[in-house]
């Protein structure tokens, strides 16, 4: 008898690029929420990053500088890039290849004080930047977001790593009709890798993959701050908190999530572009599909995500102590139908071989944004589908952030989204449904409507499908459950959404107020008996 | 005062080394952690640590050697008082060299960078302070502990070693260690002070040392269910309250 599959689920997320404003509210709120303490003042687990840019940390995806994720050996093997167990140990007493503050960037308050306490005087008093690191005047040389919407982009576009290797490849005057003519933002949070290589590189076995739901986490009782996890990983999106001396990263909001509540970033993003749903996969052959050529990751990822509606799937995926309703679930997860139903989403570098699991829905934008500007119309599905073909760098571009470089699966997503375009002006403008549009990529009009509900009017519960926690394990999620009675008080409308009711987070600061209140309780118990 | 120095003092350190670690295990395990500060400066500390920490290696392999393996032994294979004074006094000098070197450059950093400086708190001076004073003292013994100040020449593994080596059997021999130079037994009482110390400062990570990492799988699965419901870490070692500035200090 054949061993048998392993099934395990994973949340995941698509973000949809055409719709990203760069307003960074993901940003800020996520901040408030969670990175708002001495130490983490540079730390963003969430960060928006305009394109082309240097992204945060600046270069981060120059992996020749930095080091981060994996490789393949001669042997057919994965490697960390960064080296094997034997090296990282030896060079433990100062991390080799690590990111500095100037790379980040030094965080600062103002002087507000003295613009009360000056003394009078002849010139207006200002407010001096002070560093938050050395507590001297210092000079801003750059933030979270230096080049955001190409600002100061003679200074800074220059060294995007993806520019300079297309730069290598093409010439210059294409390059610099190419900076004109498009722009475009992208949110960036912790991957939540099928395949992680900050926790391959913990020396300390502090990274887990909770095993529920993949969230990838940093115990902070277990981390004894060695920083491999930063040069690891790829994204960069794992953090030191110089106050405590461990690593910190984006945990998904997990006692959010638990809950069945999306993400903050997910939750306050305006643009309403976050999708977040279960996928289903097998864990056993991550390392197999980690293991395929450049331009056939894609692929390779796409067919370790399991069919959630094949019976054999449901099967296995039961056997395996899945909970019912995690597997439906999965069946209506709104990213498994981006990512492996419409094939519109692609994952952030999967050459780094980590498996992402965060993806995103590559921007048609720029291309309707140059066609407009240049007097065409922009939604005529001929117009599009000649401009994606024309338009050969930004096409290239995105290839090498979503595809390891591969341009057609780039231009067929694009010419989908397009497609997707145009068929739906029919319908609304009330003319006849033109077939071939959806046929030309591959798809039905049936589907053409489906994809279009989801990108474009996915109500909250159709962008958001997440199951709860499991009861049987609801013990464990007391601290931050809300006893919130919806009955009695009508101030608190809903158990869920953007209405509901007061949460208390998982936090070290209610902890002891917690323990403080169950101990009373039980004292007064015992002492009613 | 001998009694106490060399009979009782090993052992009371003893007692506060262990205990301190058994607390500090149970109770801080948030605190524990190397506290690096590679992200303020990285440029000195690139250098200077790793030559600190690797001669402190080899610096800890020949205490071991020269305490734990008996005169008589090495006498035994033929090796003769001379060519293991020589073999001692230039391995261990070098390596000494070169740990008095990281460690002089490791503080130069420390006092030198203001967002370092910064991030030291007093717990770590005193540390320094007591270390240094050990490294320094132990290059003292080595350089110039040979000759009492009769003349009379002093082999440590004669005395220092035997007393040693006789804490373990708790039948400290007071005597032999009585009879070592001014610079071993100043040297051996601020080491006691440090090896007490450990526990409570940040030299604890030296107990951390990830050697389970060459045999750990890459990818580690934790279910939900699995884990303590909340941290041992005591209330106030923990994270900062929120909104302390990053330069507040509120670690002395």
């Amino acid at each position: 008898m054949a061993k048998q599959r392993r099934v395990m689920a994973q949340v995941a997320m698509v973000m949809n690029l055409d719709k990203c404003i760069g307003c960074h509210t993901c940003s800020v709120t996520c901040k408030q929420a969670w990175t708002n303490r001495a130490g983490t003042e540079y730390v963003w687990f969430n960060n928006v990053e305009t394109r082309p840019g240097q992204g945060y940390p600046r270069t981060y995806e120059d992996q020749e500088r930095w080091q981060g994720g994996w490789v393949r050996t001669r042997s057919g093997r994965l490697k960390l890039r960064s080296g094997g167990r034997f090296k990282k140990l030896l060079s433990i007493f100062a991390s080799p290849v690590q990111p500095g503050m100037d790379d980040y960037y030094e965080p600062w308050t103002y002087d507000y004080e003295t613009l009360t306490n000056a003394p009078l005087g002849d010139d207006f008093p200002v407010a001096r930047p002070k560093s938050l690191v050395t507590g001297q005047d210092m000079a801003i040389g750059a933030s979270a977001n230096w080049d955001d919407a190409l600002g100061g982009v003679s200074a800074t576009e220059a060294g995007d790593p993806i520019l300079k290797k297309l730069r290598e490849e093409a010439n210059q005057q294409i390059k610099l009709e190419y900076e004109k003519s498009f722009m475009f933002f992208v949110p960036r949070i912790c991957e939540h890798c099928l395949n992680p290589s900050c926790m391959a590189s913990c020396p300390s076995g502090a990274i887990y993959k909770r095993s529920e739901d993949g969230i990838v986490l940093v115990d902070q009782d277990k981390c004894r701050g060695w920083r491999q996890c930063i040069t690891g990983c790829p994204y960069k999106k794992i953090y030191f908190n110089h106050r405590t001396g461990k690593a910190e990263k984006c945990h998904f909001c997990y006692p959010r999530l638990e809950v069945g509540l999306p993400t903050v970033c997910s939750e306050t993003c305006v643009g309403r572009l976050r999708y977040i749903g279960i996928i289903l996969y097998d864990p056993d052959q991550v390392t197999k599909a980690a293991l395929a050529d450049d331009q056939d990751l894609y692929e390779a990822q796409l067919d370790l995500m399991l069919d959630p509606n094949d019976p054999q799937v449901v099967a296995d995926a039961k056997v395996n102590g899945i909970p019912a309703d995690w597997i439906a679930a999965a069946q209506r997860s709104p990213v498994y139908a981006l990512i492996k139903h419409f094939k519109v989403a692609l994952p952030l570098h999967p050459e780094y071989r980590t498996m992402p699991m965060v993806w995103y829905i590559p921007p048609l934008s720029p291309v309707v944004d140059l066609l407009s500007s240049q007097g065409h119309d922009a939604e005529a599905g001929g117009n599009l589908f000649g401009a994606i073909d024309a338009l050969r760098i930004p096409l290239e571009y995105l290839a090498e952030l979503f595809t390891a470089g591969d341009v057609e699966a780039v231009r067929l997503v694009l010419q989908k989204l397009a497609a997707m375009r145009s068929y739906m002006r029919d319908v609304t403008m009330g003319r006849e449904r033109d077939e071939q549009l959806a046929a030309a990529v591959g798809m039905t009009g049936h589907a053409m409507e489906q994809m279009y509900r989801l990108l474009a009017i996915a109500k909250y519960d159709d962008r958001y499908v997440i199951p709860k926690a499991h009861r049987e394990q609801a013990h464990n999620l007391e601290e931050m459950a809300c006893s919130v009675n919806f009955d009695e008080d009508p101030s608190l409308s809903a158990p869920l959404g953007e209405s509901s009711g007061r949460l208390v987070p998982v936090a070290i600061e209610s902890f002891a107020a917690v323990k403080a209140k169950r101990d009373a309780e039980e004292r007064d118990m015992a002492g009613q008996a | 005062m001998e009694i106490f120095l060399w009979g009782v003092l090993p052992y009371v350190v003893a007692l506060v080394f262990v205990g301190g670690l058994i607390w500090r295990h149970r109770y801080d395990q948030f605190g524990w952690t190397t506290r690096s500060s590679q992200l303020y400066e990285s440029r000195i500390l690139k250098f200077a640590s790793p030559v600190f920490h690797f001669a402190l290696l080899a610096v800890f392999l020949g205490h071991v050697v020269g305490l734990m393996i008996p005169k008589a032994f090495t006498d035994w294979v033929g090796l003769d008082q001379h060519m293991y004074h020589m073999g001692a006094f230039y391995g261990g000098g070098l390596a000494g060299v070169a740990l008095v070197l990281g460690l002089a450059l490791l503080i130069y950093r420390r006092r030198t960078q203001t967002a370092v400086f910064r991030a030291t708190t007093w717990n770590d001076k005193i540390m320094y302070l007591v270390l240094a004073l050990v490294v320094g003292l132990g290059m003292v013994a080595t350089l110039t502990g040979d000759k009492t100040p009769t003349g009379a020449e002093h082999n440590y593994r004669e005395t220092v070693s035997v007393w040693f080596r006789s804490l373990f059997t708790f039948q400290p021999n007071v005597e032999a260690m009585g009879a070592a130079t001014w610079q071993f037994q100043t040297h051996v009482v601020i080491a006691l002070l440090l090896i007490a110390m450990i526990p409570f400062t940040r030299l604890v990570h030296a107990f951390s040392a990830p050697l389970h990492y060459l045999f750990r799988p890459y990818i580690v699965y934790r279910s939900r269910d699995g884990q303590a419901r909340h941290s041992q870490t005591v209330k106030g070692r923990g994270w900062d309250p929120i909104g302390t500035k990053d330069n507040e200090k509120s670690r002395r």
